[in-house]
């Protein structure tokens, strides 16, 4: 099963998605910013990245932009996870190389269904 | 599929109550002539947080508040709006409106109203949104109950003109860079094929020569012809992350050329809007599973209430570490005990101290899971002292140094209130008004200082100030009116000054000052004292007072020392323990009405006979060539008649109270390795005890030996 690394800074997204997705048999590893993604997802063998956008240390775009330029990660999905209030944050995740998004608030069966549109 | 959102509520709070602490130090923090960016910056992430879960876990009321915030501290955030102190205060007020609301949904209670739309009503001023003071916006609707509305509306399914029940004919040509996002058509033509049957025809005719193919980039077109019933709206969802990168054209099948529409004969033309969703639940959300109202607060993890506590994995490591050399330790033992011959004795011995060592590792260690720093206590201070000063006038600056010195959990917890009360003295009594400090040659902005370290198995925590100080004289007058001292008797500073912590003598004469604070310096020094600490004040007058708290790490384990009177063994805490020593009768001396006294170094101690207090028959009666145990708390001393000295050892507490009731002079109970319970004494308790005789109410035992001497 696909290997997923959830990025938030906030435990209970963190503990909601890592559930929901554990739930549908999916591994996942926890990161709880953008920096300390980058370093798990340097250990390798991820099939997805799904990360928050608002992060200390390291914020989710940039994160995207740094994991673009590990060989590992440049056709990896990533995902990020946006507000309605920052619309403009898609365009900006997506020319820093995000495959998608996902807008929040979400439930536990949009986020399974927005997974299985990258990951099989 | 399910997931019962509630369970990750706790969780929840907890960040909120984190988030909302951190929204307030940064606010504090806020120099609205130079406001930091990245102090707002935080205070602006944790309050996204804050709204983002609130969505998602379905508490409506609250994501709704918190986005007011959110929007008036991006604007300031971005510049478009200046930062005033008065969009500081108006931020502040929310915190507390939005911590309020919390705890209320936490509680299950309902929510205050009034409260939150006059925050609101604030906040939208700020905005710009309404002139103030005008009419009030419409209150939240009830307690989170619904679910905001999600991002953007699902699609309704199998509708709409053209909504082809015949299927669609799709060209997608991506741009070249298409796959750098991660995408991959495969994928989208995967979700297609979710939907119905699907035809893909790649088209080549975009190719360059072979020696110049790259393999990274995407140059590929394709048409693709989709036989579903599904309307031209779930078609474009699959498309969603691409469609910037790429040139889409969706056309209903059979209209777009070549091609009949094989489907359009099946006979399903007519599109439903309950059709049941396709198989595999494919890329677009069904209508009928979409989301579901997660408000199932206030039961979240068995009870709102339940206390959690975060710990460092530094922590579990070390304990895991622990327990694996105690189940090798075990099996070292076992071994032993199943060959056992006279011969092994030593390497049994070695066993059992290998066995200590581990119990004694392993406990300190899971002892050290329930230590917090002490920052958590801190973090209710800055916005104290920055609302008493700001309501007094006064012109404080406010410093905390030792933020991560570790102690108890519920200890940290019961010692807030004290520490709140002492700061918000220190604002009030201690720091004088910007013109009185420049009169006496002091700089206007007064400073006090809160500090916590370890010392011995205590941690100390010292708030002291540069304020004018306690006026020693007017103090010890007011003692003598109140019949707490004797007129003509005179006390060292020390004893003076720990008047302030009398019960019959918060200083009158600032009751105005006091009012609505509902505490004194009685109640902080009790809470204190049931913590098993001590609080102490020094002070200078007109240069500051300092006050200094000190309290024990934790209050499950004591380290203890055991002691025999008659058939029952007694703990006192090794750190009230100053000598044990053979009484010389010749330096005992009898005082009318005040009992035997002991002379022990400079002075005299009182000495206390155990069984007499207790009623128990004791070995020895004699006091000369007996043993005693000169104990301390708060510098004064008393001497423990006993009949032996046992061992020095770590017994972890009982509360007597709850098993029994509460009995004075007795701290709690332990039981013993032998199944016994041995009562451990309150030292406190004893000395107030021996002074209860006494007809004077507060004379310090130095006078007594003096005159006793």
């Amino acid at each position: 099963m696909a290997k997923i690394l959830a990025v938030d800074d906030s435990a209970s997204m963190r503990q909601m998605v890592t559930y929901t997705l554990k739930q549908q048999g999916y591994e996942v590893t926890e990161a709880v910013d953008g920096t300390d993604a980058l370093t798990k997802a340097k250990a390798g063998g991820f099939d997805l990245v799904i990360t928050d956008v608002n992060m200390p240390k390291m914020d989710g775009i940039t994160l995207v932009r740094e994991l673009r330029g590990l060989p590992a990660f440049k056709f990896t999905p990533i995902l990020l996870l946006t507000t309605e209030s920052a619309p403009e944050k898609k365009q900006e995740g997506k020319a820093a190389g995000a495959t998608g998004w996902l807008v929040k608030p979400f439930d536990p069966d949009q986020l399974v269904n927005t997974i299985k549109k990258v990951v099989r | 599929m399910s997931v019962d959102l509630s369970q990750f509520l706790q969780t929840f709070f907890e960040e909120s109550f984190e988030g909302l602490d951190t929204m307030e130090s940064g606010l504090l923090e806020l120099d609205p002539a130079q406001p930091d960016a990245e102090t707002l910056n935080n205070v602006f992430r944790a309050a996204h947080s804050i709204k983002g879960g609130a969505g998602t876990f379905g508490l409506s009321a609250v994501s709704d508040f918190t986005h007011r915030m959110e929007t008036l501290l991006d604007r300031l955030r971005d510049g478009k709006q200046a930062v005033t102190p008065d969009a500081v205060n108006v931020l502040l007020s929310a915190v507390d409106c939005l911590r309020g609301m919390l705890a209320a949904i936490q509680n299950d209670q309902a929510l205050d109203a009034d409260a939150i739309s006059t925050a609101q009503r604030q906040l939208d001023e700020q905005l710009g949104q309404v002139p103030a003071g005008d009419a009030v916006p419409a209150p939240p609707q009830g307690a989170g109950g619904g679910h905001t509305a999600g991002p953007e509306g699902t699609p309704p399914r199998g509708s709409g003109p053209g909504g082809g029940g015949g299927g669609w004919w799709i060209r997608f040509e991506p741009q070249p860079h298409l796959f750098a996002t991660g995408n991959d058509p495969r994928r989208l033509f995967q979700a297609l094929q979710d939907l119905g049957e699907l035809e893909v025809e790649a088209d080549p005719s975009g190719l360059p020569p072979f020696e110049q193919l790259d393999p990274e980039t995407c140059q590929l077109a394709w048409t693709l012809r989709l036989h579903a019933d599904v309307d031209e709206a779930a078609v474009r969802e699959v498309f969603e992350w691409v469609e910037d990168d790429a040139r889409l054209e969706i056309r209903p099948l059979g209209a777009a050329g070549t091609e009949p529409a094989p489907v359009a004969e099946a006979g399903s033309a007519v599109a439903s809007a309950d059709e049941p969703p396709a198989p595999g639940g494919g890329a677009a959300p069904a209508a009928g599973d979409g989301r579901k109202p997660a408000a199932r607060r206030g039961n979240a993890g068995g009870g709102g209430n339940s206390s959690s506590i975060r710990v460092d994995t530094e922590k579990i490591d070390a304990l895991i570490d622990m327990v694996g050399e105690l189940v090798i330790t075990q099996s070292m033992l076992s071994q032993i005990g199943k060959e056992f011959t006279a011969e092994r004795l030593e390497e049994l011995q070695d066993g059992l101290a290998q066995l200590e060592r581990n119990t004694r590792e392993l406990q300190e260690n899971v002892m050290r899971i329930r230590m917090v720093p002490i920052s958590f206590a801190y973090s209710r201070l800055p916005r104290i002292v920055h609302d008493t000063s700001r309501a007094l006038g006064k012109v404080v600056e406010f410093q905390m140094e030792g933020e991560q010195t570790e102690l108890d959990k519920t200890v940290m917890e019961k010692i807030i209130d004290p520490l709140v009360h002492l700061v918000r003295n220190s604002v009030d009594h201690g720091i004088e008004a910007p013109e009185e400090r420049a009169a006496a040659g002091k700089p206007e902005t007064g400073t006090i200082t809160i500090e916590a370290y370890h010392k011995g198995g205590n941690i100390i925590i010292e708030i002291a100030d540069d304020g004018r100080g306690i006026n020693r004289d007017k103090l010890l007058a007011k003692a003598r009116s109140a019949g707490l001292v004797e007129d003509g008797s005179e006390l060292p500073d020390e004893q003076i000054y720990d008047l302030i912590f009398h019960p019959g003598l918060s200083t009158h004469d600032q009751a105005t000052e006091y009012s609505g604070r509902g505490v004194g310096m009685d109640v902080v020094k009790r809470n204190v004292r049931s913590l098993s600490g001590n609080i102490s004040v020094r002070s200078s007058h007109g240069q500051g007072t300092t006050i200094t708290i000190s309290l024990p790490l934790t209050l499950s384990i004591l380290d203890g020392q055991l002691f025999r009177v008659g058939d029952q063994t007694y703990i006192v805490p090794l750190v009230s323990v100053i000598e044990s020593l053979q009484v010389d009768a010749g330096k005992v001396s009898r005082v009318t009405g005040r009992g035997e006294v002991y002379h022990w170094r400079e002075g005299y101690v009182p000495i206390v006979r155990l069984h007499e207090l207790f009623d128990t028959e004791p070995v020895r009666r004699e006091l000369g060539g007996g043993l005693m145990v000169i104990v301390e708390d708060e510098e004064t001393y008393l001497g423990v008649f006993v009949d032996d000295l046992l061992d020095q050892q770590q017994v972890v507490i009982k509360s007597l109270e709850a098993n029994y009731l509460q009995v004075p002079g007795i701290a709690g109970a332990t039981i013993l390795g032998d199944g016994t319970v041995a009562l451990i004494l309150d030292i406190a308790g004893l000395i107030e005890m021996s002074r209860g005789g006494r007809r004077q109410p507060y004379i310090p035992e130095r006078e007594d030996s003096d005159e006793a001497a």
